[in-house]
Parts: structure tokens; C-alpha cells; sequence
């Protein structure tokens, strides 16, 4: 299945665009889509702190991911 | 009240969204963008954020606080986009019969806030620029 992963701040800027399309085998993880990105992106390794957010909410690696979820890159965040 | 804003924000219309008759109280926390960080003059910081989410966190923040202390009223208006020094970025307000609780919840706020808010900032320097708290080994990219 195809998935659109949202990309923002520094991980927006390291993989070159604000949305980047992933081909997952069913029943991928949280986790294991994060290895597939490190593996396209390497750049990304060098992040402090790299998660994964599905539909709006962090996800551990273990969590599902199914077709249309909404999936976001989170890097370090520094609001405030 | 929770709002993320281009414009900037109205402190007054923050405070009032927490105001009740009960309050001994209103706590509030204005953060402002410093002019300088690592010895540089801050030219302007960039603010970027992934609204829903954020919209989500910021709420999951507040009824944590409204658990934790016995609270009135609670606001969050964090700014993005393009902010010079001097400008207010967030402010937060809380209300509550009692000082110290709203002391605390007004803290624990924006200290969560800061860890969890996927809300990101670049500082942008004379001679460079950096996103905040990225990377171990600042990997920079300084022209």
C-alpha cells in the first residue's frame, strides 16, 4: 500500500519536501516504516529524536499502520 | 480557548477566556523571542507547526493540568510563522481560587508544552541558520 508521511520542520527540510510517498507491505509498523525512511533518508539518523505520529498521535514502533492513515515525521519539537 | 495564530497574539483575549467568578487568581506565562542564542544576534525565528496535532496535544495538556489541579479556566495561544525579537510567541493563561495552584498548573503548561507540542522553530541567524534542539552535532548550515 502507498502512504503519504507528512514531513516537518528540520525532517521536512532533510528529506526535501513537506509530503513524501512510502511503499509498505501490509501490516507494517510505526517502527518499521521509520527503518524505511532512515534507509531512503539517511540524514534523518542524525536527528536527536525521530517519532512517528499516526492520525494525530504519537506511535509506539509496534503500532499498526493501515491504509489512509494520516502519518507525520515529528523531529525535536522547540515550541514555546 | 487553544489557538495557533499567525497574527499576533491578543494577551488580553487569553486572560479573559480563563476569567470566573471563583478566582482568586490568573496565572499568566508570556513567551517572548530572545534577540540572541549561542553568543549570535537572532535575526527572526520561523515557526512551524502541525496544527491538528498540536491542537490535540495542547488539549491533552490542559485536562492533564485540570486533573491535577482544581483549575477554572484555561487558555493556550501559541504564534507561528515569522516572529522577530521582542514579539510574543505564546502565552498562556490559567485561572484558579488559589495562587499556588495556578502557579503550578501555568508551569507544568509550557514545560509540557515544550516537550510534547509538535511545534518547531529555526533561528535565523546573520550568517546561518538552525532548528532548535535538532541535532546532538549541529549540523549546521551556516553560508
Amino acid at each position: 500500500m502507498k502512504c503519504v508521511v507528512k514531513a516537518f520542520g528540520i525532517s521536512r527540510e532533510m528529506v526535501g519536501q513537506r509530503e513524501v510517498v512510502m511503499e509498505l507491505e501490509n501490516g507494517c509498523t510505526a517502527g518499521r516504516l521509520k527503518a524505511s525512511l532512515y534507509a531512503r533518508y539517511p540524514r534523518l539518523q542524525n536527528l536527536r529524536s525521530l517519532f512517528i505520529a499516526v492520525n494525530g498521535r504519537y506511535a509506539d514502533d509496534g503500532q499498526p499502520i493501515a491504509e489512509g492513515d494520516e502519518i507525520a515525521l515529528i523531529p525535536p519539537v522547540s515550541g514555546g | 480557548m487553544i489557538k495557533i495564530t499567525e497574527k499576533p497574539i491578543d494577551i488580553q483575549k487569553v486572560i479573559d477566556a480563563t476569567s470566573s467568578l471563583g478566582a482568586g487568581a490568573v496565572n499568566v506565562f508570556i513567551g517572548t523571542v530572545r534577540n540572541t542564542a549561542h553568543g549570535k544576534n537572532v535575526v527572526w525565528l520561523e515557526y512551524e507547526c502541525y496544527e491538528s496535532m498540536a491542537v490535540a496535544e495542547i488539549r491533552k495538556i490542559m485536562d492533564e493540568a485540570a486533573h491535577r489541579w482544581p483549575l477554572l479556566g484555561a487558555a493556550v495561544s501559541h504564534r507561528v510563522g515569522t516572529l522577530k525579537p521582542g514579539e510574543v510567541s505564546v502565552a498562556i493563561a490559567v485561572s484558579a481560587p488559589h495562587r499556588k495552584d495556578s502557579f503550578e498548573a501555568c508551569q507544568f503548561i509550557i514545560d509540557t508544552l515544550k516537550v510534547k507540542v509538535p511545534i518547531w522553530k529555526k533561528e535565523i541567524f546573520e550568517d546561518g541558520e538552525e532548528w532548535i534542539s535538532a541535532q546532538p552535532n549541529m549540523e549546521k548550515s551556516y553560508n
